[in-house]
């Protein structure tokens, strides 16, 4: 986002937070969200897609919420009414075209209305079909996971998006010779998608509350959170949104404050140490030791600003319509072990996946192997999560190395604080404490910047020559 | 329990007001107001354009800053001069006892298009490690520049004459030299007053269109109307740091369209035909000032040298700048005007084999700008 977005943005939640009736302020929220979607995501070159990535969200919301809601009552006249105010709002969007240039709300065009409403008549026309079939009300879960994940996939693989990319080039009729990355922007599907999969399955476990259409997509859109998280859960963020309490000024203050911090680390701080953070232009490049470490630290901290700074924003935003956002970085870098370390970064993300991937994993391996070998059920719970996280920014060799070393730095970790239970049993003193603390610091701090050539460089050789670089080989 | 300890309480065992924040935002935008018209009184900018990390905390560059691609070159072009030139090493170099200082002035030819800076003309003379007569080392400094105007030459001349040069060698090309060309480098255009003063003081006959002098109202001296400015200064500073650990100022491509052997049979030299070309046309204006402006210190001019194509049309052409007839003209004229002003000239017009050219016809391989620096070394020991 732009500065300029931003204090759209901030106005837009500003006058939302001055709406004095609760249902109102529900209404605006599920208008703006929805409308930022479409305005916030980039032209792309596949034909119209700058309004049907958005649209496929919006498919996507439906379908699960369908999936989710009870099953023993009928559609509410609420979310019937919520239906058709996004059915609207799409509507208007896309006749949006016909307005000047500058005002158009999709960028890259939108097709014909006739299209859109002929498409929307398929898919209803479709998923009317297939629930006359039992199993597929039975699989109706699995199957939109299903579709989450598959377009997941055509963001996070690159060869699974080029050949989406060259479907959808054949189905609109364009050459497909052209096919490219850029094709495959989607704003937000990570976030999006990580929604949607935690509904599914807290409604399969039962955990997940009654849900109004309104309030779904308004969690999973919700316009402060639409670009870079947090990743909130539903249950919380029913509870604000339901809230009767008006926004307050300590509101507005505490978040025109996160909104200017974050501003000022994403804009000044971050895009400042960007210009010397390591990338794969510079680091090449680099012609002694020093300066490389010099560059792995500024990439190292140009990361934590930014997306704590995009973070805050967020949370200030939040904040000034009364809404509590989940934290999502608590001075990672001060931590003085890596699993301090991952229960300070990307918090959401990090509990996502604690929750969906580790807990699971970990107790169906306890379940079949033996206490003596609980240090394999940690190794592998580990090391499939932050794999797992690792091929959750891109399926690539250096992404699911990074995961590893994490993976494996956290199983070490663990390790050692269990065989310092069972070995050190007498308290340190304070001093010790104090000098053990800021070499746990320097140490956690350091491996996790050495990590992050993994992730910042695109290749394995580039990485490996990169850390020769570093420690002067 | 005193009046300080009351208000303290109440202030934060209560909610704030609306009239609190009323008086946050009105203080802020008071605060923001004032700073602004600091700003317009102070008018920071050349001062801060002579602070720089450059010299300082990083090594000075060894060209002045020029770049289309900074992302990738670690390098830009920023209009301040006195940001340009605070970051050249040039601005650090105190001048020792022993150090006989020559800068070199000119066009992209000069400053090392395609080439590294350890490779350019002013690297070259260095590493051969020359003295002057009365046994000094002579150290040259690349005053180089982008961008073909001799007008913009003598800018950054006057500038590096505050350097204590003992002698200055002023690279020059016909393509630089006609009147309609000089005001066309983005150097000037970016800086309208200093520009404004070279004319005036010169008396050079050119004018400033309004079109091309940037806006310098209020609102252009505000913080806000100088951000761009402001923005770019920071971020010039900034990619220092990765000047410094890769030494890398210009992107240099593995491969590149070489210069041009085959040519267009068009016998015109920009707008003119020939027998059009005669000395008014030609920017000589530009030189006498540049002499004068040099005073005590000796100021050779070199008519660099250029590619001459053995292809289609070389007998009309000698390359895609230049059509013989021009060139011819150039030479001559450029000859008899330093007869007649007591200038010294070296014509090294063909001093660089074709092979040795890159990218255009004055653009030089590191080869090339070996048996350059040679030439002109032999040349300067025996004029």
């Amino acid at each position: 986002m732009t500065l300029v977005e931003i204090a759209i943005v901030t106005a837009l939640a500003t006058g939302i937070a001055f709406i004095p009736n609760r249902i109102w302020r529900g209404w605006l929220i599920l208008i703006t969200s929805t409308i930022t979607i479409y305005v916030l995501q980039p032209a792309v070159p596949l034909r119209n897609f700058g309004f049907w990535y958005p649209t496929m969200v919006m498919a996507l919301i439906l379908g699960t919420w369908l999936i989710v809601r009870p099953r023993e009552s009928s559609i509410s006249r609420q979310d019937r009414a919520a239906l058709l105010v996004t059915v609207i709002l799409m509507i208007l969007i896309d006749l949006s075209r016909r307005f000047p240039q500058s005002l158009q709300i999709v960028a890259g065009g939108s097709p014909p209305l006739t299209t859109f409403i002929a498409a929307m008549l398929i898919l209803m026309a479709l998923a009317w079909f297939l629930s006359f079939w039992s199993w597929v009300r039975r699989a109706a879960p699995w199957l939109i996971a299903g579709i989450i994940l598959a377009f997941f996939l055509t963001q996070k693989s690159l060869t699974i998006g080029l050949s989406f990319s060259k479907g959808m080039r054949l189905v609109s009729g364009q050459s497909v010779e052209l096919a490219s990355p850029l094709d495959l922007t989607w704003l937000g599907y990570s976030y999006i998608a990580f929604r949607l999969l935690h509904v599914i399955q807290d409604w399969k476990s039962g955990r997940l509350p009654s849900l109004e259409y309104r309030n779904f997509i308004s969690y999973v859109l919700f316009f402060p959170a639409l670009v870079a998280g947090p990743i909130d859960r539903v249950e919380r963020f029913q509870g604000d949104i339901e809230s009767t309490i008006r926004p307050s000024v300590q509101n507005l203050l505490e978040g025109g404050r996160r909104i200017i911090l974050g501003c000022f680390k994403k804009f000044v701080l971050a895009d400042a140490l960007a210009l010397l953070a390591m990338n794969e232009v510079n680091a090449p490049l680099v012609q002694s030791t020093g300066w490389a470490w010099i560059l792995l630290y500024a990439y190292s901290f140009r990361l934590l600003l930014d997306f704590s700074g995009y973070t805050d924003i967020a949370i200030g935003l939040g904040n000034v319509m009364g809404f509590t956002l989940p934290e999502n970085f608590q001075r990672p870098y001060l931590k003085a072990d890596l699993t301090s370390f991952w229960n300070s970064w990307h918090i959401t993300l990090a509990q996502w996946f604690r929750s969906y991937v580790f807990n699971p994993l970990t107790r169906g391996l306890r379940g079949v192997i033996s206490r003596e070998y609980t240090w394999f059920v940690i190794l592998s719970g580990q090391m499939v999560t932050m794999t797992l996280i690792g091929l959750w920014h891109g399926f690539t060799w250096n992404f699911a190395i990074w995961g590893i070393w994490h993976g494996l730095g956290l199983f070490v970790h663990n390790r050692w604080v269990s065989y310092r239970r069972q070995t050190i049993t007498n308290a340190r003193s304070g001093r010790f404490a104090s000098m053990q603390r800021v070499v746990g610091i320097l140490m956690t701090f350091n491996f996790v910047s050495l990590g992050w050539v993994w992730f910042a460089l695109p290749t394995l050789s580039m990485s490996l020559q990169t850390l020769h670089r570093l420690f002067g080989l | 329990m005193n009046a300080q300890d009351t208000r303290h309480k109440s202030s934060v065992g209560t909610e704030p007001s609306y009239r609190f924040l009323g008086r946050v935002l009105l203080k802020a935008a008071l605060f923001f107001l004032l700073f602004n018209l600091a700003y317009m009184i102070l008018d920071p900018l050349p001062h801060l354009g002579r602070l720089s990390l450059y010299n300082h905390l990083l090594p000075g560059r060894l060209r002045l800053p020029y770049s289309d691609d900074p992302s990738r070159s670690f390098n830009m072009s920023i209009p301040q001069l006195e940001a340009m030139f605070a970051s050249h090493v040039i601005d650090d170099t105190r001048k020792t006892p022993d150090e006989y200082r020559v800068i070199l002035i000119g066009d992209s030819s000069i400053w090392g298009f395609l080439l590294s800076p350890g490779e350019t003309l002013a690297a070259s003379l260095n590493a051969l490690n020359l003295k002057s007569a009365d046994g000094r080392l002579i150290k040259a400094y690349n005053l180089g520049y982008p961008t073909m105007s001799v007008t913009k030459d003598l800018l950054l001349l006057e500038r590096g004459l505050a350097y204590d040069a003992d002698l200055i060698l002023w690279f020059v090309t016909l393509e630089s030299m006609p009147w309609g060309k000089q005001l066309q480098s983005p150097l000037l255009e970016l800086n309208p007053q200093a520009t404004n003063d070279l004319i005036e003081q010169a008396n050079l006959p050119l004018v400033i269109e309004q079109g091309q002098v940037a806006a310098n109202d209020w609102w252009g001296k505000t913080i806000l109307g100088q951000r761009r400015e402001l923005a770019d200064w920071v971020r010039f500073q900034l990619y220092g740091f990765a000047w410094a650990a890769t030494s890398v100022d210009q992107v240099i491509p593995e491969t590149y369209n070489q210069r041009m052997e085959d040519l267009p049979a068009d016998p015109e030299f920009q707008s003119y035909q020939e027998g059009e070309l005669g000395r008014e046309e030609l920017a000589f204006d530009v030189l006498r000032a540049g002499v004068t402006r040099a005073g005590d210190v000796p100021l050779v001019f070199i008519n660099e040298p250029i590619f001459i194509s053995q292809g289609e049309n070389s007998e009309f052409r000698y390359n895609f700048y230049y059509p013989r007839w021009a060139y011819d003209t150039y030479r001559a004229l450029l000859s008899d005007v330093a007869k007649e002003e007591g200038w010294h000239v070296l014509d090294l017009w063909d001093a660089v084999p074709n092979a040795e050219f890159t990218d255009s016809a004055i653009h030089y391989t590191p080869l090339g700008v070996e048996l350059l620096s040679e030439s002109l070394a032999k040349r300067l020991a025996h004029p």
